[in-house]
Order: structure tokens, then C-alpha cells, then sequence
């Protein structure tokens, strides 16, 4: 590929990377945000946990998906990863070492390797710069292209496995479309040839037919330049077609996690297959046989979640147990994990997929 | 049967620093009393300004209605006085838009501007519409109406206040409600919740609902017919269950093989439309999709197609439409 060779110049690593183990882990992560009170002795009365004690790994080349209602903590946990957020408890792991433990140097180069592509490419990128400045400015905040021509070179090849024509350069981002701007906002997180990206929402706010452009250009990227990403959504066909693996998570814990094909097909946690009930599919003939068996109730607020199963008020399975336990993440063989008392017994819901 | 809402030809101009740009262009469609209409298209198709210009809800200016009918049980809208045209909204036609945060007033209580149409519209005293808004609350599914009732839009959830903007709409009993994106901004089990009420309240109540979105999944759910827009004009129009079996326009295919899909086997590619929405100040000359169509031919780019008969029941604006359907990935 000769664009991947224009952008392949050597770099200044920070971290030496590794080939071995998982590119990211988390372990325990909680992230806790406290509820303050009182205007002259501010005390804090209570927390809202908006992460609580998730461990997960993403390997090298994968898609893993975090899906899950607003107020569930995927971005939390998003934003924990890219250290944005300083975790209460827990810590994540990149390549091997804890992100938290990071002297200057080696976080400036874990900031090289990580990048972020946002929901709304409108508030995330500078309305004062043009997108050559935009997508330039990594390599320039890095010293990572010192050579004004070299500079203009690589902005325009990033532009251009973008699918962005070089015309675009000196246009400002209210001259552009949403599926303009998403791109921008993608040639710059691959402006430092990262490793991994957390694609936070990164397709939700466009029309579908750009939506399905962008959602290639993400595919066709992470092939050519062996990237990993984190993509987080909450549309459920999009996560499964882009997804390798996927992660459901429920008022900050996580529920369940699988390979996606077998999430989709045959989801163990009530919480996972009443979201995949709820999804309709384009078909009225479909749609006429199906039942939605739709989810009472409403997401308690994670300041004072439920006792035992956060989920327990609003399934249809709990008992008594479920009110006094706290389910584990339960090994169910394949690389399958949920967090219920009762996974592994007959769905309650009815899921939409084909088989695999 | 009549029609109970008949939009004909309508025209609707913005007026720019570049001169007028025509976000509506000729757009005609019905709505039989009781029935689910989807509108569908992208954002700019013009299938929000057909709607408020239905309520004369458009911004004048910069929006201009310039031609064009829009009949509801006969009268025609668009030439009411201010007070007549008062007398519908709300009164004859209910209204659910996509944010309800901002379409509720924050500083006012739930049970204030709850009773403010009723009392309004049907003449009730504060009491009996007091009586009527609890009602309608415990009807949208919402418990303890009588604590809600004094509640502030904050103190509610997302799907609360959208069941909120249902009760208004359903409160004068109107035999229309227009509902704009009404469960883009929720939660997928919330919106589930949300739609399927809708469909079955409207369903009870004998109510016609228009519903504008852009997500096909929704339409084939909830619509017993579709229009689906692009560039300000009605490109396809049929009965749901006609259109997602033989969809006739290359762009209502284009947006059919743009979504994965749940129901088919995982890794299935995407087939998106290539370039972008068009420029509504800079149309291309011809059939607007034409530049975004891979079967457009030399006619398609010399002469704008109408909408014309290709089944039974359902339409489409493209001269190649007998091919189209084959266009589907299945």
C-alpha cells in the first residue's frame, strides 16, 4: 500500500510495544463520581457508580463492542481507557503495564497509541481550523513531522485513505457534511498510527447511507493498518456487524460478554436478549410474527442501584435470590460470559438473529 | 373513504444569503382517517417542513409556504386566519416532536401545561381538566399521575417526558397526531416501549399518525403505508409491506442495503450509497439521485421522473423503476 507506506514513517515510540498478551485489560475498573452537598462545608453524600468492577481485555486486531443504554458507563469506561477519567478503583492496562503508573514520557507515547473518535464531529473538532491544520496538528503536537512539506504530504495521504480529496484542505468544518466532518475526525485519530482507537458513538449522529460509508471506511481501515478498536453504541446491528466481540453492560456492571456471533444468537443474560427483542428489523412481514416482549420499567438511578442484581427490578426471571446476590461474571464455556443467577436457562425473550 | 389530511403539491422556500432554497418541492400525500403514515428519509428530504407547514409551524421567514394545498378534512390549511389555524393545532392535530426537553416548558409543571390545551380547546374547568390530565397519564403508562402532575420536565426521564408529550397530543382528542422522530433520542428499550405505545393508543382510539423518521426497522414495524422522501420531493410511496418487498426506487433500495440487519447471517457487506445528500441550493439537473444512482441513464439526467404507478397501490419517481427491485441484497 503505498498511502500506508507514505504514513509508515519510523516514529518515536513511547511504550515498547509488545506482541504478546492483550492490548488493553481492565481490571476491577470502577469509576465513582461523587454527589456533593452543602455550599460553604461541601461533604460528599453518596456516589453515583457509574463504573462498577468491570475486568475485560481487548486483543490485538479485534473489535470488541460495549453496548448498553445512556447512564450505563460505556463511555465511562471509554474515557477511563483514554485517560481521561482516573479510575476510583481498578486499573487499566495497555500493553502490559498499568496506564495510571506512567511517567511523562511514556504517557505522551500512550497518548500516540490511543486515540479517540467521537460521536458529534462537529463540537469535537476546532471550528477555527482548517482540516489540514486539524489533521496536521497530532503530528506537529508529537514532533512526529518536522518537515513542512513531508507534513503537507501525509496530511493529504491521510486525507485521501479517508476518502477525502485533497481540495478539502483549507475548508473549515461548517463547510463540510457530518459524513465530511466524521472522516476529518478519523484521519486525525490515524495521524499518529495508533494501535488502538475508542470509537465512542462514532456512526450514531449520521443519516443512514452515509452511516453504512463511514462504518466501511472504519472496516477498510482497521485491515489496512492492523488497528484494534473499542466501539462503543447502542445500535445493536451496527455493533454486531462491525464486532468481533461484544460487551452488554447494565447500570455500570458488565452483564454479559461474547464472540458476537454467539451473543446475537443465543444471548444468556435477560438483560441482553430483552435489548435484542427490542430491536425491530426492516421487514413488515417479520415484524408481523414477531412478539416484542418490551422491557418494564425504566434504568434505575446509578446512585442508589438495586440490591443484589442491579437488574433484578425489572426482570422477568428474578426471585428471591436475585434481591440478596450479586451475580458473578460466570464462565459458560466458548469465551461466553454472564453475570445471572440464571444464565444458561431457556430465554425469556425472543431473539431476532439468524443463526450463525 | 376521503382522506382526512391531503398535502397537495406543496412548495416550501427558505430564503438564503445565497437566494431560496427549496426544502419542499411539490410533496403530495395522503392520510386516511386511523391510519400509521411513515415518512422516510435522510436529513434535508424535506420530511419535517412538509410537517410543520401541515401546522404552519414553519419559521416565516426565512421558510415561505409558496404554493400548494394542504387539506384537512377538507379546509384547507394554509389559508385559515391566525386564530382558525390556533383552533387546530393541538385542538384538531397533536403534535410529539423528537426532543421533549425541549419542547416542554422547564419552568412550568406538568399538570399546568397538561390542562392548558384542554381547557383551551374543549372549555374545561381547571378541575375536570385536572381530572382529565391524571387520566390520560395513568392511559400513557405513567404511575402516581397525581405526584406527576405537579412534577417540572426535570424531574422525568427521557421516555417519562415523551409519554408526557403523548398524553398532550391525545388530550383534545384529535383524529391526527404528527409525531416528528418521536423515540430518536431514547433508549432502544425505552423507544420499544414508546412506539408500541403509540401504535396501540392511536390503534384504540381510531387517532391517524404520521410518523417521520429515518429508521426503515421502525417503519416496518409500526406503518401500514410509506413515503419516503429525498431532496424535498416524494420519491417512493406504497403500502409498507409492497415497498420492503419490491422497493422500486434505486434510493429506497440504496437506504435498504445501507442497515445491518439482526435477521440475517452476521458479515453480510454493506452496500452504502455512494457521495453524499445533495446540495438543495445547487440541485442537479435531472432526477436529484441521479448523480448518487449507479443505473442513471441519459434521460435521468436531462428530466426530473414523477411520481408514477408501478403496482397496485404503489409508486415510484424513476424511470428505470421496473429494474430496481432486483438492485436488493436479499
Amino acid at each position: 500500500m503505498t498511502v500506508a507506506a507514505e504514513m509508515d514513517r519510523p516514529t518515536s515510540k513511547g511504550p515498547a510495544a509488545q506482541t504478546e498478551g492483550p492490548l488493553l485489560e481492565l481490571r476491577g475498573l470502577s469509576k465513582h463520581f461523587p454527589i456533593r452537598r452543602g455550599a460553604l462545608i461541601p461533604r460528599t453524600v453518596g456516589a453515583v457508580k457509574a463504573v462498577d468492577n468491570v475486568s475485560l481485555t481487548i486483543r490485538r486486531g479485534e473489535t470488541l463492542g460495549l453496548v448498553g443504554e445512556s447512564g450505563c458507563g460505556k463511555s465511562t469506561i471509554g474515557r477511563c481507557i483514554l485517560k481521561l477519567e482516573t479510575p476510583t478503583a481498578g486499573s487499566v492496562h495497555f500493553d502490559g503495564a498499568d496506564i495510571a503508573a506512567f511517567d511523562g514520557p511514556q504517557t505522551a507515547g500512550f497518548r500516540r497509541r490511543v486515540q479517540a473518535i467521537f460521536q458529534d464531529p462537529f463540537s469535537s473538532l476546532n471550528p477555527r481550523m482548517k482540516v489540514a491544520e486539524i489533521v496536521g496538528e497530532p503530528l506537529i503536537v508529537h514532533k512526529m513531522e518536522p518537515d513542512r512539506n513531508a507534513l503537507d504530504a501525509r496530511v493529504r495521504a491521510l486525507l485521501d485513505v479517508c476518502g477525502l480529496s485533497p481540495r478539502l484542505a483549507d475548508r473549515y468544518p461548517h463547510e463540510m457534511s457530518g459524513g465530511q466532518r466524521q472522516r476529518v475526525g478519523i484521519a486525525r485519530a490515524l495521524a499518529l498510527r495508533p494501535d488502538l482507537i475508542v470509537c465512542d458513538e462514532a456512526v450514531s449522529a449520521l443519516d443512514v447511507s452515509i452511516q453504512a460509508q463511514i462504518i466501511r471506511l472504519l472496516e477498510d481501515l482497521r485491515e489496512e493498518f492492523d488497528l484494534t478498536y473499542l466501539f462503543i453504541g447502542h445500535d445493536l446491528s451496527v455493533v454486531r456487524h462491525i464486532c468481533h466481540r461484544v460487551a452488554v453492560m447494565y447500570l455500570g456492571k458488565l452483564v454479559e460478554i461474547s464472540e458476537s456471533e454467539r451473543l446475537f444468537a443465543d444471548p444468556q443474560h435477560p438483560y441482553t436478549q430483552a435489548l435484542l427483542s427490542a430491536v425491530p428489523v426492516p421487514d413488515p412481514e417479520i415484524e408481523e410474527r414477531r412478539d416484542h416482549q418490551v422491557l418494564k420499567g425504566e434504568i434505575p438511578s446509578p446512585s442508589n442501584p438495586p440490591s443484589g442484581c442491579v437488574f433484578h427490578p425489572r426482570c422477568p426471571l428474578a426471585d428471591q435470590a436475585c434481591t440478596e446476590t450479586v451475580p458473578e461474571l460466570r464462565d459458560l464455556g466458548d469465551d461466553h460470559k454472564a453475570a445471572c443467577l440464571k444464565a444458561g436457562e431457556p430465554p425469556t425473550f425472543q431473539p431476532t438473529t439468524a443463526p450463525p | 373513504m376521503t382522506a382526512l389530511l391531503e398535502i397537495r403539491d406543496l412548495v416550501v422556500e427558505f430564503s438564503t444569503g445565497g437566494g431560496a432554497l427549496r426544502a419542499v418541492n411539490a410533496v403530495s400525500y395522503d392520510v386516511e382517517p386511523g391510519e400509521i403514515v411513515a415518512v422516510v428519509g435522510e436529513s434535508g428530504s424535506g420530511k419535517s417542513v412538509t410537517a410543520l407547514s401541515v401546522l404552519r409551524l414553519v419559521p416565516q421567514p426565512p421558510g415561505r409556504i409558496v404554493s400548494g394545498k394542504i387539506l384537512f378534512k377538507g379546509d384547507d390549511l394554509l389559508a385559515l386566519d391566525d386564530e382558525a389555524i390556533r383552533r387546530v393545532r393541538g385542538g384538531q392535530i397533536g403534535m410529539v416532536f423528537q426532543e421533549p426537553m425541549t419542547s416542554l416548558n422547564p419552568v412550568l409543571s406538568i399538570g399546568r401545561q397538561m390542562t392548558e390545551a384542554m381547557r383551551l380547546h374543549l372549555g374545561l374547568s381547571a378541575a375536570a381538566a385536572r381530572d382529565r390530565a391524571a387520566e390520560l397519564l395513568t392511559m400513557v403508562g405513567i404511575a402516581d399521575p397525581e405526584s406527576r402532575l405537579k412534577a417540572y420536565p426535570h424531574h422525568l426521564s427521557g421516555g417519562m417526558r415523551q409519554r408526557v408529550m403523548i398524553a398532550m397530543a391525545l388530550s383534545c382528542n384529535p383524529p391526527l397526531i404528527i409525531a416528528d422522530e418521536p423515540t430518536t433520542a431514547l433508549d432502544v428499550t425505552i423507544q420499544a416501549q414508546i412506539l408500541e405505545l403509540m401504535r396501540d393508543l392511536c390503534r384504540r382510539l381510531g387517532v391517524a399518525l404520521v410518523i417521520i423518521t429515518h429508521n426503515l426497522a421502525v417503519v416496518a414495524r409500526y406503518a401500514d403505508r410509506v413515503n419516503v422522501m429525498y431532496a424535498g420531493s416524494v420519491v417512493e410511496r406504497g403500502q409498507a409491506r409492497e415497498i420492503y418487498r419490491r422497493p422500486s426506487h434505486p434510493y429506497t433500495v440504496g437506504l435498504m442495503n445501507s442497515v445491518p440487519r439482526l435477521d440475517r447471517p452476521r458479515g453480510a457487506p454493506l452496500e452504502p450509497i455512494p457521495g453524499s445528500p445533495p446540495d438543495l441550493a445547487s440541485l442537479p439537473p435531472g432526477c436529484a439521485f441521479q448523480p448518487r444512482c449507479h443505473m442513471a441513464t441519459a434521460r435521468c439526467r436531462a428530466e426530473a421522473p414523477a411520481l408514477s404507478p408501478v403496482a397496485a397501490e404503489h409508486w415510484s419517481a424513476c424511470f428505470e423503476s421496473q429494474r430496481v427491485a432486483g438492485e436488493l441484497v436479499r
